[in-house]
């Protein structure tokens, strides 16, 4: 059984967690969404370390990250569909 | 309708007011900070004690002061305490404190230090700590029900994996046994900030849930919104939450709520430390979400047993009460077995259902309760951290 390199909680969805370890920039990733199990295949625009998310499309600085169906944050960048999302490009809009 | 769950015991120890422990502790006391080193020096003298030092209990008043002897008098009560010497500084106060604990009907005995000396103190607080361990390693474990357990939760040191492994584990434990007729706890009121939309429906009724908002609501305003900085200057989320991959506060609340399951609902509010009024059922403690402040409020509560998800390896434990570590992170697991309970890193390799992963937890569980010792315990983790209000007169 091939193991997933990125879970998606939901369909709705914009970003998803990368869950192997020493993930390399252009893998094929494997990707599940966990509410039904389905799969898809991204590539991974970068090296990004376990437990770290993936933009699923290419988002704008503005956008809202949508994660568990629900949002989680401001996008203040950029990101390109398969780029790592995080602090760099992403923000609270809580404080 | 009997599920596969009902029929579950454990062996524990019934106190005499009909609560269970799981573990069988003597504590020594200290009702403030300067009765820390008596109680210590007890603790040295007599074997199979443990004494609880702590920074406060001086000069408190108000508001601060009552949750200052809740806590105190809740860890005594705690059904996992078989009997407690107190210690103060004068007697009033240690008086208050043992008059709380022996409400339950348990062996407590209170010294003051002042017109006695330490030296004294410690001799006569020795002797009654002495009797005690006799008397507690004379009681024997019971077979009780499994719908008999107090179980609380709290996260720490999250991660991406907590809010798709470990968080879910719990949740799935609270969905089959609340069920039974357990009691339950979750907390960490910061921490529920770009949730608690959800958190407010996920209430019994809409007047638990409208409580539930402005007791939340409350801590925005009072403290967060009076002393906040940019990113909460990394401590929600945590700087090891962002080493994890957590971006955002709303992030991190999704996954924090993920342990109370799909179908189980609280029932009402509790003060932290408060023990819970409104019978058998899940409660919202009123807490903060670091460790160790979560976890001794809980056991102050009367909770005997804490499950405890952790994404990065946050390695706390609590002395009177077994915490059970679990992670889905196999990074943690690889670097920090030592630390982890139940493994459930199968979740992120979908070889692992939620379902299963929930069943391991509670099979942990009644091996924890029966006195298998915890990773935590075995390692010595016992912090014990008073949660204070406001400052001091």
């Amino acid at each position: 059984m091939n193991y997933p390199h990125l879970l998606v909680h939901e369909h709705a969805d914009n970003v998803g967690v990368v869950v192997v370890e020493g993930l390399k920039a252009g893998t094929k990733m494997l990707c599940c969404v966990t509410a039904d199990n389905s799969t898809f295949e991204l590539e991974a625009g970068a090296d990004v370390p376990i437990g770290h998310k993936i933009a699923l499309k290419d988002l704008k600085s503005g956008d809202t990250a949508i994660k568990y169906g629900e949002d989680i944050g401001r996008f203040v960048a950029d990101v390109a569909k398969g780029g790592h999302v995080h602090v760099h490009n992403l923000k609270t809009k809580r404080w | 309708m009997a599920s596969k769950y009902s029929n579950m015991t454990f062996m524990g120890y019934r106190r005499d007011n009909g609560r269970v422990g799981v573990r069988n502790h003597v504590v020594i006391l200290p009702v403030d900070d300067i009765s820390n080193a008596a109680c210590e020096a007890v603790a040295n003298n007599i074997k199979g004690t443990m004494a609880l030092p702590h920074a406060y209990g001086r000069l408190q008043f108000g508001e601060d002061l009552d949750l200052h002897f809740r806590t105190m008098i809740g860890t005594g009560a705690n059904p996992n305490v078989a009997a407690v010497v107190v210690i103060g500084i004068e007697p009033g106060w240690t008086k208050r404190i043992v008059d709380g604990i022996a409400e339950t009907g348990k062996p407590v005995a209170g010294f003051s230090i002042e017109q006695n000396g330490d030296l004294k103190t410690i001799m006569d607080a020795s002797r009654k700590a002495k009797e005690f361990v006799h008397y507690a390693t004379e009681l024997q474990r019971e077979e009780c029900s499994i719908s008999e357990l107090w179980i609380s939760t709290k996260c720490g040191e999250s991660d991406t994996t907590t809010g798709l492994g470990s968080c879910p584990t719990v949740g799935n434990m609270y969905d089959k046994l609340l069920p039974e007729g357990i009691y339950g706890c979750f907390g960490e009121t910061s921490e529920i900030t770009g949730a608690e939309h959800i958190c407010k429906a996920r209430a019994i009724n809409p007047e638990v849930g409208e409580r539930w908002y402005r007791m939340w609501k409350a801590y925005q305003d009072e403290v967060i919104e009076q002393f906040k900085t940019d990113d909460l200057s990394e401590s929600q989320p945590t700087k090891g939450n962002i080493e994890g991959g957590l971006t955002t506060i709303e992030e991190k609340a999704l996954g924090n709520l993920e342990k109370i399951g799909r179908t189980s609902r609280y029932i009402d509010i509790l003060e932290p430390a408060e023990a819970p009024k409104s019978g058998k059922g899940l409660y919202f403690m009123d807490s903060s979400s670091a460790a160790a402040e979560c976890v001794t409020l809980m056991a102050a509560g009367g909770y005997v047993i804490h499950t405890f998800p952790t994404g990065q390896g946050n390695v706390i434990g609590n002395p009177i009460v077994p915490v059970v570590k679990i992670t889905a992170n196999p990074r943690t697991v690889r670097t920090m077995g030592e630390h982890v309970d139940v493994d459930v890193s199968g979740i992120l390799r979908r070889d692992l259902t939620i379902d299963e992963a929930g069943d391991a937890l509670i099979d942990m569980i009644v091996r924890t309760a029966n006195g298998r010792n915890t990773a935590a315990e075995a390692l010595g983790h016992r912090e014990f951290v008073m949660t204070k209000l406001y400052r001091s007169a």
